[in-house]
């Protein structure tokens, strides 16, 4: 689809430093109404780096991020509150509040920004529940279900306020095949019947493909291939070629060394069995 | 420190600013906290009073005795609980029993990424965590403490009445008459003081924790020692403006 409404999310020039590390080197993109981007690559290439600095819960070593043509990145936190009421966020894990029943995770937004009584709001919440598959699971903790259900209720809670805007983590990771349609149904008919532009971080390619109208590749902090679909499924770019076919053997490097891994970097060799081995592990 | 400083200053704006432009804290929240980290300490609490209140007793009749003045044994006991061992004791309990629980939960949902959760929902973690945890502890405490005084008192009257030659009229007498109120409000004044530094400990601790279950484990003795070591050092300081002022 080529873009025809309004620019729902611009990102210019976005730098994230760890160290000497530029998880984010530069990627510059324009998400506009009613498109659904999906964000792949590697583990590690900065996926969900990215993501959260779109939803602002991190901030860029320089560049700049603007929702819904505001500029984010400077924003206080309450300023950044009115922003974030217009879109939803489904983390990877689900995200749930685990001392709140099903019901209570999903109302809690309609609770704290609403005034809708009590009966609207349940009503609201056996819908939402209605739509992810889970009728009857309002009462039920978290840790009752299971992780692809969690993950579907994560996505009934984020769409509660009913978003302009919807971000993805990994929504179809634990989901079986059935649902994973399910839900990829639903983006669609959310973003054809409701206008609604979805952001979504997957490594599901059946998935990618059947839902998006714009792809991304990104590949160690920058942005590898951009296009539609059929774009990316036409690219010449081995990288891409590699990463939808998910094959071993390409140009995508599999490790990041040392050196440049900030989190890796307090982890020295330290000798194991009198020396005799040297494993490189944080527990011995 | 700085996060500490900010923690603080966002608490205070929740409370005292926040509800006077619309944003009033819900109660619902604040009996359930009441209950977890207050109501359910209680038992714990009575014991620990009961002993302490026996112990003092029986060590007082011990060295009173010798001077012939075991009639001040009710005194020293109703003093001793009111000004210092009530307060001080009881906070040792709210902080091992619910100060850890707090900066351990607090870390979990850091963890599992509901913090995170909940301010990309636009709900502030100090609005909806802290606060009902913080005004739930400063009424619980010293309501815990008054309690606590009462069971310590309860356990120096068993002493005196069936151990000493006191009858249960004369215990009570000579031990209202022995303290004024200032001696009571003194006491809840530092028990409030804790409660304070209790629960903005322990919020601190568990908010910033980083790095797994490893982390909300370290956040989590964080939190007693220096719940333990400030308190311990501001009743010191409180008794120092109190009492030899």
């Amino acid at each position: 689809m080529n873009p025809t409404g309004e620019t729902i999310i611009e990102v210019n020039n976005l730098v994230r430093r760890f160290g000497n590390r530029a998880v984010l080197d530069g990627i510059s993109f324009n998400v506009h109404r009613g498109e659904t981007l999906v964000i792949m690559g590697g583990s590690g290439c900065g996926k969900s780096t990215l993501l959260r600095h779109m939803i602002g819960s991190m901030k860029p070593t320089s560049g700049s991020v603007k929702l819904f043509g505001e500029e984010i990145t400077e924003m206080k936190e309450r300023e950044l509150e009115s922003v974030r009421l217009r879109f939803g966020m489904l983390f990877q894990s689900g995200a749930l509040l685990a001392s709140l029943t099903v019901g209570e995770n999903v109302s809690l937004p309609l609770f704290q920004h609403t005034d809708k009584s009590a009966d609207e709001i349940e009503q609201i919440v056996k819908k939402k529940l209605e739509i992810v598959g889970l009728t009857g699971f309002e009462d039920l903790k978290p840790d009752e279900i299971s992780g692809g259900m969690k993950k579907r209720v994560g996505l009934s809670r984020a769409l509660a306020l009913n978003p302009e805007l919807l971000f993805s983590d990994e929504p179809t990771s634990g989901l079986d095949p059935i649902m994973t349609a399910v839900v990829d149904q639903l983006t669609l008919n959310l973003t054809k019947g409701s206008h609604m532009t979805a952001v979504v971080v997957s490594h599901d390619m059946t998935s990618a493909f059947r839902i998006a109208t714009r792809m991304i590749m990104l590949g160690q902090g920058s942005i590898v291939a951009e296009g539609t679909p059929d774009e990316i499924r036409n690219s010449s770019n081995p990288e891409v070629q590699q990463f939808i076919h998910g094959r071993a053997d390409g140009p995508i490097p599999l490790n990041v060394s040392q050196e440049e891994h900030k989190d890796l970097q307090h982890v020295r060799p330290r000798p194991f069995l009198g020396g005799r081995f040297r494993f490189h592990h944080k527990h011995p | 420190m700085k996060n500490y400083l900010q923690l603080n200053l966002s608490v205070l704006y929740w409370i005292v600013v926040a509800p006077f432009r619309g944003q009033f804290f819900k109660i619902g929240p604040i009996f359930r906290q009441m209950v977890s980290i207050g109501v359910r300490a209680a038992p714990m609490v009575a014991l620990t009073a009961f002993s302490i209140g026996v112990t003092l007793a029986m060590q007082a009749a011990n060295s009173l005795r010798s001077m012939g003045a075991e009639m001040y044994v009710p005194d020293l006991v109703m003093l001793t609980l009111l000004r210092e061992l009530g307060p001080v004791l009881i906070a040792v309990i709210v902080i091992g029993r619910s100060g850890s629980a707090v900066a351990a939960e607090l870390g979990t949902m850091k963890v599992s990424e509901e913090i995170e959760a909940l301010e990309v929902m636009a709900i502030n973690p100090v609005q909806y965590l802290v606060v009902p945890r913080f005004i739930a502890l400063l009424i619980m405490l010293p309501a815990l403490t008054i309690f606590g005084n009462y069971i310590g008192i309860l356990g120096g009257w068993a002493v005196c009445r069936f151990a000493l030659d006191f009858n249960t009229a004369g215990y009570i007498i000579r031990a209202v008459e022995s303290a004024d109120t200032w001696d009571l409000y003194s006491g809840m004044i530092k028990s409030a003081v804790f409660a304070w530094i209790i629960i903005t400990i322990s919020c601190n601790a568990g908010l910033n924790v980083e790095g797994g279950a490893e982390g909300v484990g370290q956040a989590t003795t964080a939190a007693v020692v220096q719940s333990l070591l400030a308190m311990l050092v501001t009743n010191a300081v409180l008794t120092s403006i109190f009492f030899f002022g």
